[in-house]
């Protein structure tokens, strides 16, 4: 099975006593990393200038420029804003955690640092790095062209558009016991190969991932690049995530390990989409009726007893080579009039 | 085995880290740490708190890598007193510390060697 985070990443630990520079350097080699390491703020910073790296754990006491100041400098730098920075110190005071995480520090680790919680930290770190350059990739080579030139100006579209589009919501059946009864690590590990599927299903079919939450996702198809049948290619995705999740299944079975069920709500109509966010963190997102639509038909997926419900929008939009069954008007939740809910046929 | 450094903690990291690494690391601490301990002296000396508390500071991050609660609770104590110290020189304080540490030390030194 295909695994992301078989390429190693590139990491620069910046932390000014040696002891803690050598432990968080074995760490990190041992996860298969390749590790640099800096011994102050400011070679840090020269550091990350003058190579490209995926991560960095910083500490915040050092001499030259302090783990504050390399934030500040990190958030003003077009070139390094987005790069992921897990702060591991062992200051004192929950000011100074606070104070990280709002210049932009995207975790907060307590020295001694638990070697476990670093390596669940790192790969949700760079799992979330990856789906940031993935969406801007998209944009650069999908987006209209005035959304375009906005980002050339602004370095991102604040503010948004009506369009047509489909939105779908996926997670996992049942996810919270399954975090109860299995080792951590294993539950990362199960995160992000399911993940890493999710995506290549998502992506193949031209949509965009634009949330993660826990064991929930959100994608939209139709922005921010057009496609010609969002509808079609939304629930072409979603039957392959039942594909695959299946084919992963196999294997955990294999493995001794536990199976996943996941159900996915999609919904077709106008949606506002854009920005959102602050310079530093934002992502492409979309409201209105359709996500709200699309939320709530994921949702009821469990008492339906299937994988995969769509609103009548969706299905009017799709050819006649998709079975589906109607299931009837239901009355859902911020929707005044029932709506005719359709489950996909999976095999 | 002994009193001063926690058995389950140093357990943890040579499982996590390899034995021999942790022998290694050990051994750099047993060079850095008595500077951190010159440095706090110095700092008394020439009334400079913000050093003093930074020396303070990497001793009790270090200690408590290795297993060392006391030395680490002792370091913490006066990284979070360190104006207070430094007014007074205080010097007693870093002397208890030392020899705080100076048992720290010979337990590690026997580690590192087995």
């Amino acid at each position: 099975m295909r695994d992301a985070r078989q390429a190693p990443a590139r990491l620069l630990v910046a932390d000014d006593n040696k002891v803690n520079r050598l432990l968080l350097t074995r760490s990190l080699e041992l996860q298969g990393h390749a590790v640099a390491t800096a011994a102050n703020g400011r070679a840090a910073l020269e550091m990350l200038r003058a190579g490209p790296f995926d991560l960095m754990l910083l500490d915040i006491e050092m001499p030259e420029l302090d783990g504050f100041q390399v934030l500040e400098q990190l958030a003003a730098d077009v070139q390094l804003r987005d790069l992921p920075v897990i702060v591991t110190s062992s200051l004192e005071g929950v000011e100074s955690v606070v104070r990280c995480i709002e210049l932009g520090a995207e975790d907060y680790l307590a020295k001694p640092v638990n070697p476990v919680l670093l390596k669940a930290r790192i790969d949700a770190s760079l799992e979330k790095k990856r789906l940031r350059d993935q969406q801007k990739e998209l944009v650069r080579r999908f987006a209209t062209s005035e959304v375009a030139q906005d980002l050339q100006q602004s370095g991102f579209a604040l503010g948004g558009r009506k369009v047509h589009a489909s939105v779908m919501f996926s997670d996992i059946r049942g996810f919270t016991t399954l975090v109860e009864s299995r080792p951590p690590e294993e539950v990362i590990e199960l995160l992000n190969t399911y993940y890493t599927l999710m995506f290549d299903a998502i992506s193949g079919q031209g949509g965009v991932v634009n949330q993660m939450v826990g064991d929930g996702l959100m994608a939209i198809f139709g922005a921010p690049l057009p496609l010609a049948d969002p509808a079609g290619s939304a629930v072409a995705a979603a039957k392959e995530m039942m594909d695959l999740v299946g084919l992963f299944n196999r294997e955990q079975a294999a493995g001794g390990k536990p199976e996943i069920r996941i159900g996915i709500g999609i919904a077709t109509g106008d949606v506002v989409a854009g920005y959102t966010g602050t310079q530093q963190r934002a992502t492409y997102t979309c409201v209105g009726d359709t996500v709200n639509l699309a939320a709530r038909l994921e949702a009821r997926t469990k008492d339906a007893g299937r994988s995969i419900l769509i609103d009548g929008a969706t299905r009017s939009a799709l050819g006649a080579g998709v079975a589906v069954e109607s299931l009837g008007p239901a009355a859902v939740k911020g929707k005044t009039v029932p709506v005719d809910v359709f489950a996909v046929e999976v095999k | 085995m002994s009193a001063v450094i926690d058995e389950g903690t140093y357990k943890a990291l040579e499982e996590a880290a390899g034995a021999e690494f942790v022998a290694q690391l050990a051994r750099t601490f047993l060079e850095e740490a008595p500077r951190m301990i010159e440095q706090m002296n110095a700092a008394l000396a020439a009334g400079d708190a913000e050093t003093f508390r930074r020396a303070a500071h990497s001793l009790k991050s270090n200690s408590a890598t290795f297993g060392a609660l006391g030395l680490a609770k002792s370091s913490r104590e006066l990284e979070l007193s360190a104006a207070e110290r430094v007014a007074h020189a205080d010097r007693a304080a870093v002397e208890r510390l030392a020899r705080d540490y100076a048992d720290v030390a010979h337990d590690l030194q026997e580690r590192a060697r087995a």
